[in-house]
């Protein structure tokens, strides 16, 4: 069963406690000031936005049918079993367009290296199979972002909207979003205020499929294809051929 | 012998000196340093200029190619190794933009290795590999030819058949498939460039621009080395492009008005601006000229009405992959002048290989009436200054 995080923003205190386990856990520098950055970045995986005395979390949404992994030409970006989607640097020929395809623009790149990586939240894939859970969710002294299975939160983040009805937006937002992501949010107001792309503009479709219904058309157009154009060669050619031969015909019997 | 510092000379030397300068910022100092992409914007001019309208102004070669083999249009023969040569040099040079984009261009091999069907990208990558090495074989007579070496020719000719089927598939693949790469952004790419017909919209597009690349090449290189130019070729590639245009223009028409956008599109915004842009050079300037029989038959003609479309569909293309984006982005993006340096010594490296090969190899036929062997020869300008006048264009 796939993993997941539930980030319910009516809970965090902006203590930022997770950016700096985020940090620790990737060898990321971490300072006052990285901590002031309200921007991901290549060196700031996640980030507590804060806007009006309220808080909101942006990180990877480890899409269930990520757009990352299907759009990579080298198969960089794959779904782990478990949910994180994770990047495979060694593969990466850095065309970015893992970035471009991304609807909520969380690859970063390394733009001042000379041998650069794209980054981005991989869900701490090594502490999850190992059975532990994110180094975010784990130090996280509110429970704001809670980790587990995708099903449990789920029915976990229904049952506290209905019971708190007035203080929580009435969606989770992340549940049908580009087919599912394994980021689950509730906040008491729209998480478009925080840079969020709008439900309505991603729909529900997997971002894959775009691709997918031109990409699966391929294996039958090849061969249709090509019989077209070499029967059109066959054609124009044989009439050339005939043409020549009647010539030689005629040009015997008037002889 | 001493060589002439001519006007023309210098601003190719300028082009290759800054080009130069920024290959060396882009290696050892980054793409951050070179360009001003971002996080917001990891495609840049590179990705637009270079590779989305360098494939779109190599279709001639598969367009003549087609017409000349697939159709029997004997006319054109004339012109089928210079578009081959274009095309050939056209994606040799597409794959060196590529080497300055990509972020770790040492393993571009990788391609070959972790193959992702699913991936668009990995579809074109394979499709302009495959092409490149088909146009390498059409373009090879031309050196065995030069080196009377009869039998490769002879074996290239007997496979000459699959590699025009080949070309001509690869080209439909790859085309169409730029457009492709961008079905996966509905929510980032502005509307009125976003629909789900950009495969069908980049292929026809490559059609006209492939012709009217042709139509432009033959009336450059007639003027630059001195040739005679051949009328009845321009024009045959003239009405054809006319009907290319108006299945483009209808197209695009039926897209919109299948979307509802036609009252979109005509309301100004700063998108609409661009696209009115776009618009009026891709259709409304060239099918007026082309609609006058005067001007489907003067070769200045033709040749204005070429440059409109090229300039066009190149204004088209640039929307798709950088106008398109800003409102989604919610700023500007401007390319660094080291950006436009290395477009620009791309595109000076692009005129002045062609007329290398243009003076060493048979690229045009020899030319067949006294009179007009005469003639050339009278208005024949120094080959090498030829070569140097069209690293500006």
């Amino acid at each position: 069963m796939s993993k997941a995080l539930l980030y319910d923003a009516t809970m965090c205190i902006g203590c930022k406690q997770c950016e700096a386990a985020c940090a620790q856990q990737n060898k990321l520098p971490y300072d006052d000031r990285v901590a002031a950055e309200s921007l991901q970045s290549e060196h700031k995986y996640t980030v507590v936005v804060t806007k009006d005395d309220k808080f909101m979390r942006r990180l990877c949404m480890h899409c269930e049918r990520p757009a990352c992994a299907s759009v990579c030409p080298v198969g960089a970006f794959h779904k782990t079993k478990e949910g994180p989607v994770v990047y495979d640097v060694w593969k990466c020929i850095g065309c970015r367009y893992c970035m471009v395809a991304c609807a909520f623009a969380q690859p970063k790149y390394e733009w001042g290296s000379l041998n650069p990586r794209v980054r981005k939240c991989i869900m701490c894939p090594d502490r999850v199979t190992a059975g532990k859970q994110t180094a975010c969710a784990d130090i996280c002294p509110t429970g704001a972002t809670k980790f587990g299975d995708r099903d449990d939160l789920i029915q976990e983040a229904q049952a506290r909207i209905r019971d708190n009805p007035s203080t929580y937006q009435p969606r989770i937002y992340g549940l049908h979003e580009v087919g599912g992501t394994c980021v689950l949010i509730l906040s008491s107001v729209n998480v478009e205020e925080y840079g969020y792309p709008a439900s309505g503009k991603i729909g529900d479709t997997p971002m894959p499929e775009y691709t997918g219904r031109v990409m699966e058309r391929i294996p039958d157009f090849i061969p249709v294809w090509s019989l077209v154009l070499g029967g059109i060669y066959w054609i124009s050619h044989r009439r050339d051929e005939v043409a020549a031969a009647e010539d030689g015909e005629n040009n015997r019997r008037t002889r | 012998m001493k060589i002439k510092l001519t006007f023309w000379r210098t601003v190719f030397l300028t082009i290759m000196a800054m080009g130069l300068y920024s290959t060396f910022v882009r290696y050892f100092r980054g793409l951050g340093a070179i360009s001003n992409m971002s996080d917001q914007f990891p495609w840049g001019l590179w990705i637009g200029f270079d590779c989305l309208c360098g494939v779109m102004l190599a279709a001639g070669g598969f367009c003549v190619i087609g017409a000349v083999y697939l159709f029997n249009v004997e006319r054109l023969h004339s012109v089928v190794r210079p578009a081959v040569l274009t095309a050939f040099l056209g994606y040799l040079l597409f794959i060196v933009g590529l080497l300055f984009d990509l972020g770790r261009p040492w393993y571009i091999w990788h391609q070959l290795i972790y193959m992702n069907p699913h991936s668009v990208m990995f579809e074109v990558g394979m499709c302009v590999m495959a092409y490149t090495t088909v146009l390498f074989f059409e373009f090879l007579p031309n050196v065995f030819e030069k080196f009377n070496l009869n039998a490769p020719i002879k074996w290239i000719k007997r496979i000459y058949p699959v590699l025009i089927v080949l070309g001509i598939l690869l080209s439909t693949l790859h085309q169409s498939s730029l457009g492709s790469l961008y079905l996966i952004m509905p929510s980032k790419l502005h509307p009125f460039w976003y629909t789900p017909a950009l495969p069908f919209l980049f292929f026809g597009s490559a059609i006209s621009v492939g012709l009217a690349m042709t139509i432009f090449e033959s009336t450059q290189s007639a003027k630059a080395f001195g040739r005679h130019l051949e009328l009845p070729v321009l024009v045959s590639l003239g009405g054809a492009l006319l009907v290319a245009l108006w299945v483009n223009a209808l197209l695009r028409f039926e897209d919109y008005f299948h979307r509802g956008m036609l009252g979109q599109i005509i309301k100004p915004s700063y998108e609409a601006y661009f696209l009115w842009l776009e618009l009026i050079l891709a259709f409304v300037i060239p099918i007026t000229m082309l609609s006058f029989k005067k001007v489907r038959l003067s070769p200045q003609g033709l040749y204005l009405a070429s440059i409109f479309t090229v300039l066009g569909f190149i204004t088209n293309r640039l929307n798709v992959s950088l106008t398109g984006f800003e409102t989604y982005v919610g700023h500007h993006y401007m390319p660094k002048w080291t950006e436009f340096s290395v477009t620009l010594m791309i595109i000076a490296m692009g005129f002045a290989l062609f007329g290398v090969a243009v003076k060493y190899l048979p690229i045009f036929p020899e030319e067949e009436h006294a009179v007009n062997t005469v003639l050339a020869k009278a208005r024949e300008p120094d080959v090498d200054e030829a070569v140097l006048s069209h690293a500006g264009d």
